[in-house]
């Protein structure tokens, strides 16, 4: 069992997931951003690696990725800025990262970067598991799936309105750790009438489903993570941390103040 | 195979048969070619790729269908276009060149062939709104055009360079009706003009198909498309049959970029093993400059829209932008067929320069008179590279005409 089952014992509702992109807003930023994250209540990092062309992203989130790539950032080099991360010396202040790390990205660049040797390295800082949304289930099962489970690395598959509730079914019990239930189909970012989500929210909640949900695509604020959190274990929020940290002189600050935001009761 | 026999006793009519063994011709039922396709796609583009995989070819197979389509192509398109012996040009080269003159079709290029197709196909499908990327504009021309003539709309995706450099292609869509929507992320080319098409497919699902230009994308997009571009290569036939007692050539050489015109050029001739496949594509300002487009030479195996294939990118498998005179071969990828023509050795791959290509379009001009589009100008450069022997018989694709090129070509005068 990981990080991610033993959060999910220990917490299944109002769990939050907070995106925010390697090497953004500076090349050695991540960490630090990672650790405010975690200080100011975020349960689960989703620390996304750059793409030059990433499909299923909205406009933020691909400006944060062309800024990191400009910055510098490669799987390498994030792999270099993880290493010790977990270890209670990792700040100097006691207390490293301790809460699941899952790495997103797209295929391409882990493929160069060499799949298997990819699962390796990342299993071994250790991260917790993988989003990697161009990896439909075929090639999960016959290519990669097999990898990441010898590495016991989690595997968390997208699920959308428009999935069927026998393809969820068949997504679920190829997920480990959470699924990732799309609130509506489309690029993160977008607002769509959060009221329309809660129908499809409520269906899967019925559904008896094996791995927790977390609601991803327009939360954004308390307000649509609570309604999110009413019919699901938890929810992501990406596009408006990004913004809240992309013109920011004091990332500690400026989560503390996002994630306040977020989480007052 | 059945796609293969060709009725050389009248003019033929487009077919669309329903498969065959998977290798040269067809994908595999994942979408592969050898080690190249696939659907790598996001969950969000599941539900729309597998209705379309589930349904092109039994759409494509219905009686009505077929003729819809065979009648547009003949009555409105123009087809079959001329197979043309270019007597001057022959000479120039000692060989017998033959033209396909795919810029007489309407709109000036072969991409009308796969529009066509794909809105038929579309509302078949029940979808009330069009999407397209387009390069060079002839795609988002032929697009609009037949959304116009189907009364749909269409909305086209273009690179704000693009939208520059082929201004011409842009007015024609917008008197067409169709909606010019500006990519101005990343290299603000074909390859951003792509990514943008999919993003708007992504967040409008219901009632959309995308029409992609050429054989990428994810299965069966590659397939798809060459199924409705391979009645170049079946007139091909007929007419090398009618004129020269031979339904094969020695040589069918065709530009690629993404690699719609080669596809249906060399369709019919994927398992003549006899026949040399020549694939030309655009090397910029040369292969090794850093300013090119020549993607089988520089490319990695790669994903990229949807396919496995060999893509241009860096060393952590960043997608490159890359470049070439023409907007339409200006792509950091190819199609999966085309990866497999090259990875297996069953294509011939070459490429020409900007100033090649021009070269060999004022040549042209100055021959035979026909002034090509720049894409299909760096198949004509090619020619000078190959040694053919007098007896020869080769047919090179002219996918398009030159009209949208003129402001670059009044540079070279």
């Amino acid at each position: 069992m990981n990080r991610i089952q033993e959060l999910f014992q220990q917490k299944d509702k109002n769990v939050l997931n907070v995106y925010c992109t390697a090497g953004f807003p500076a090349l050695n930023s991540t960490v630090e951003v990672m650790k405010a994250l975690q200080d100011n209540g975020a349960d689960i990092i989703e620390l996304g690696m750059p793409y030059s062309d990433p499909l299923a992203d909205g406009p933020v989130i691909q400006a944060s990725g062309s800024c990191a790539i400009a910055n510098g950032m490669t799987i390498e080099k994030l792999f270099e800025q993880l290493q010790g991360f977990r270890k209670a010396t990792a700040f100097g202040d006691g207390g490293g990262i301790y809460v699941p790390v899952i790495l997103m990205g797209y295929l391409n660049p882990v493929l160069q970067y060499g799949f298997e040797k990819f699962c390796r390295h990342a299993a071994d800082l250790p991260i917790d598991g993988l989003i990697i949304p161009d990896v439909p289930e075929y090639e999960f099962e016959t290519e990669y799936g097999p990898v990441m489970q010898r590495y016991g690395l989690n595997f968390i598959f997208l699920i959308t309105p428009e999935t069927s509730e026998e393809r969820i079914r068949k997504l679920d019990s190829l997920s480990t750790g959470f699924l990732y239930a799309v609130s509506s189909s489309s690029i993160t970012g977008t607002d769509k009438d959060f009221s329309a989500v809660e129908k499809y929210l409520q269906r899967l909640q019925g559904m008896q489903l094996k791995n927790p949900v977390m609601v991803g695509f327009g939360i954004k604020d308390k307000s649509t993570f609570q309604s999110a959190c009413r019919y699901a274990n938890g929810a992501i929020i990406g596009t408006a941390y990004i913004k809240a940290v992309e013109n920011s002189t004091d990332i500690a600050a400026s989560t503390k103040a996002f994630l306040s935001s977020v989480l007052e009761k | 195979m059945s796609n293969t026999t060709i009725n050389t006793t009248s003019s033929p009519t487009a077919i669309l048969n329903d498969g065959g063994e998977p290798g040269y011709t067809f994908p595999n039922s994942f979408g592969y070619y050898g080690k190249f396709g696939g659907a790598f796609i996001p969950e969000m583009l599941h539900r729309n790729v597998e209705e379309l995989r589930n349904r092109y070819l039994e759409i494509m197979q219905e009686p009505s269908f077929q003729q819809e389509f065979n009648d547009l192509l003949r009555d409105y398109v123009g087809r079959p276009t001329p197979l043309y012996y270019a007597k001057r040009l022959s000479e120039q080269y000692k060989t017998k060149l033959y033209l396909k003159r795919e810029d007489l079709n309407h709109t000036g290029a072969h991409k009308i062939n796969n529009a066509i197709g794909q809105v038929l196909l579309a509302q078949r499908l029940g979808k009330k709104h069009i999407i397209a990327e387009t390069g060079a504009g002839q795609h988002g021309v032929a697009t609009a055009t037949v959304c116009a003539l189907k009364g749909v709309e269409c909305i086209v995706y273009m690179g704000v360079k693009d939208i520059e450099r082929q201004a011409p292609n842009v007015a024609r869509m917008k008197m067409l009706g169709a909606k010019v929507m500006p990519a101005a992320s990343g290299s603000q080319t074909l390859k951003d003009a792509t990514n943008e098409a999919i993003r708007h497919w992504i967040n409008n699902p219901a009632d959309t198909h995308y029409v992609i230009g050429s054989v990428v994308g994810p299965h069966p997009y590659p397939d798809m498309v060459a199924r409705f571009q391979s009645v170049i290569s079946q007139e091909t036939r007929w007419q090398l049959k009618q004129q020269t007692g031979s339904e094969l050539p020695t040589h069918v050489m065709a530009c690629v970029g993404g690699g719609s015109n080669a596809a249906g050029a060399f369709y019919h001739f994927l398992d003549e093993l006899s026949v040399q496949l020549v694939a030309v594509e655009a090397a910029g300002h040369g292969v090794n400059s850093g300013m090119s487009a020549a993607t089988t030479q520089l490319g990695k195996p790669g994903v990229l829209h949807g396919s496995k294939s060999l893509v241009m990118q860096t060393a952590d498998g960043q997608v490159v932008e890359p470049h070439s005179i023409s907007a339409g071969l200006d792509y950091p990828g190819i199609g999966p067929m085309h990866a497999h023509l090259f990875d297996s050795g069953r294509g011939t791959f070459l490429s020409a320069t900007d100033e090649e290509a021009v070269q060999a379009a004022f040549e042209l001009c100055k021959l035979e008179g026909i002034i090509p589009a720049l894409e299909s100008a760096h198949a004509l450069a090619a020619i000078k590279e190959m040694k053919y022997k007098e007896s020869d018989v080769v047919v090179v694709c002219l996918s398009g005409r030159g009209d949208k090129d003129l402001g670059t070509y009044m540079k070279y005068m």
